[in-house]
This record gives C-alpha cells, sequence and structure tokens, in this order.
C-alpha cells in the first residue's frame, strides 16, 4: 500500500515535532527514508565514495541542529536534499577550488541544441544486464563523464525520480533550465551507451564508447 | 486532419519531454508520425528510453556497507 503524499507529510510533521522535543529515536526515523537519496545526491557532485559519506554525514548534522528551521514549505526531502547538495558543493570548492569555478562556467555556455551522434538501432536491453557488474560500471562511468551540471540533473530526476519541481528546488534553478539539462544528459548518456551498430553491447567492447565531454 | 510533420531536429529536442509526458498532444501526435516514418529517430527514441530505465534501475547503485550506521555518527551524543 502506497503512503498518500498528504499522509506522509503528516506523519514527517509529527516526527518533527517529537524531533523539536528532544527525541533522538525519532530523527533516526524521519531521515531513514532518504538515507540512499542522500548518499546519491552527494556522490553525484563528488564522485567518490569517501567524500559522499563525509558530506552526507555533514547534511545530516545540518539537518538535525536546523530543524528548527524548517517550515514546512517544501517537503521534508526536498530540504534535506538541498542541504546534502549544498554540503557537496562545498566540499567540491574546499578541495578543487579551480575546478569548481570551472563549473560554473559551464553553467553560463547552456545556448545551442546538443545533437545525437550515434543512430544505431538500440532495442530494449534485457534488465538482467545490470546484474552484472561490468553494466553497471559502464553506466556509472557513462554517468560520472557527463559534465557536473548535467549528471546533477540526471541524479535528481532519473535515478531519484524527483519531480521537475523539486529537482529546481534542490538545485536553485529555473524548471525549464531543469529540462534543458535533462535533455542533454539523457542524449550525451545515449551516445555514451549506445551499441555499435553490429549491435554488440559492452561484453565486446568494454567502455570504449565511453567518451568523455 | 492531416498531421503536420514535423523535422528530426525539431523531434530531437523534444524527445526528453516526450518521453515525461511534457508535451502537447498536438506535438505529441506529429512527433508520433514521425517515428512511424523515420529510422534514426526511432533510434534516439529507443536509445534514451533504455537509457531513463538503466539509470533509473535500483540495481545500477549500491549504497557501502554500514552507510546507515556511520551517516549519524556526527550527531552530538550519538550513542
Amino acid at each position: 500500500m502506497s503512503m498518500t503524499g498528504s499522509q506522509l507529510r503528516h506523519d514527517e510533521a509529527e516526527l518533527i515535532k517529537r524531533v523539536r522535543n528532544g527525541e533522538r529515536e525519532a530523527f533516526y526515523e524521519l531521515v531513514h527514508p532518504y538515507e540512499r537519496m542522500i548518499y546519491a545526491t552527494a556522490i553525484s557532485v563528488v564522485k567518490n565514495a569517501a567524500d559522499a559519506e563525509e558530506v552526507a554525514q555533514d547534511a545530516v548534522l545540518k539537518a538535525f541542529s536546523g530543524l528548527a528551521n524548517f517550515r514546512g514549505e517544501s517537503k521534508f526531502s526536498t530540504w534535506l536534499l538541498q542541504i546534502t547538495y549544498n554540503e557537496a558543493r562545498m566540499k567540491l570548492k574546499k578541495a578543487r577550488p579551480h575546478l569548481y569555478e570551472s563549473i560554473d562556467d559551464q553553467q553560463q555556455s547552456e545556448d545551442g541544441d546538443f545533437w545525437p551522434k550515434d543512430f544505431a538501432d538500440w532495442r530494449p536491453i534485457p534488465s538482467e544486464l545490470l546484474e552484472q557488474n561490468e553494466m553497471r560500471q559502464a553506466v556509472q562511468d557513462a554517468i560520472n563523464s557527463l559534465i557536473p551540471v548535467y549528471r546533477e540533473v540526471l541524479v535528481l530526476r532519473d535515478l531519484q525520480h524527483l519531480s521537475i519541481k523539486e529537482t529546481s528546488t534542490i538545485l536553485g534553478i529555473s524548471e525549464p533550465n531543469v529540462k534543458t539539462r535533462l535533455h542533454r544528459a539523457r542524449l550525451q548518456l545515449r551516445d555514451c551507451l549506445a551499441p555499435g551498430i553490429d549491435g554488440f553491447w559492452i561484453r565486446r567492447r568494454p567502455y570504449r564508447k565511453v567518451r568523455s565531454w | 486532419m492531416a498531421t503536420i510533420e514535423i523535422s528530426c531536429v525539431e523531434v530531437w529536442r523534444e524527445i526528453s519531454n516526450y518521453l515525461d509526458g511534457d508535451i502537447s498532444p498536438e506535438l505529441r501526435e506529429r512527433m508520433e508520425a514521425h517515428f512511424k516514418a523515420c529510422a534514426h529517430c526511432t533510434a534516439v527514441l529507443d536509445g534514451t528510453r533504455n537509457v531513463v530505465g538503466l539509470v533509473g534501475d535500483g540495481r545500477l547503485f549500491q549504497v557501502p556497507d554500514g552507510f546507515s550506521k556511520r551517516l549519524y555518527k556526527k550527531l552530538p551524543n550519538h550513542r
């Protein structure tokens, strides 16, 4: 049985009240459903597991100590991921200030269309392929090869299944901007991962097709 | 009434919105007519749909072992 949005909001509001009254256990209960999302958001920015864990821990601490500031204007999950995302960007800025500047540059150069480069017929792939390590690795490598502003949108929308509105709130960009970036991310990823004209998948050509952009 | 034709370039521009169901019924109809006739655009559509499916598959990545346990360790007085 799936919980309705308003029921979820109500339950979370109750938990938040309990946390504010000093009930620590209620905080664990509140955050628990979003642990995977926190990690996915963090790693989409910092790109390595160790940094992602640290970002996640800092974000959870910030959420805990800042819970009084949560007014319920957005969903709790949106607020939590916004904190995570900001922590991740700060971490990146500290570690690689030079790279961070170049990310900001990228945000400005979004004119022009992106055209697909590969027109090989790509029939639906059997989903069992994802049971294979090399397949998962190839997809992860392809995601990591996207420029950060595209990767972040793709991870929030397609990996975490957040709405356009939630994605726009978390990243602090407009909804049309979310759509444009998502569009490019998807098409670039498709170009990275598309099988050759002969239809051979990655088993025969590990990672060679994964280009960096 | 005949469907107004649409170019490949216009189709590519809208593929992502098409997959999200975020286009007008008129545009959807024009794109579907185009896909029927254009193998290239169908390939791009199928591939993009595949990619969205792959990225959205829960098996794609795993949270590290013990992540959940370590997540709260910075909280004050965490046991």
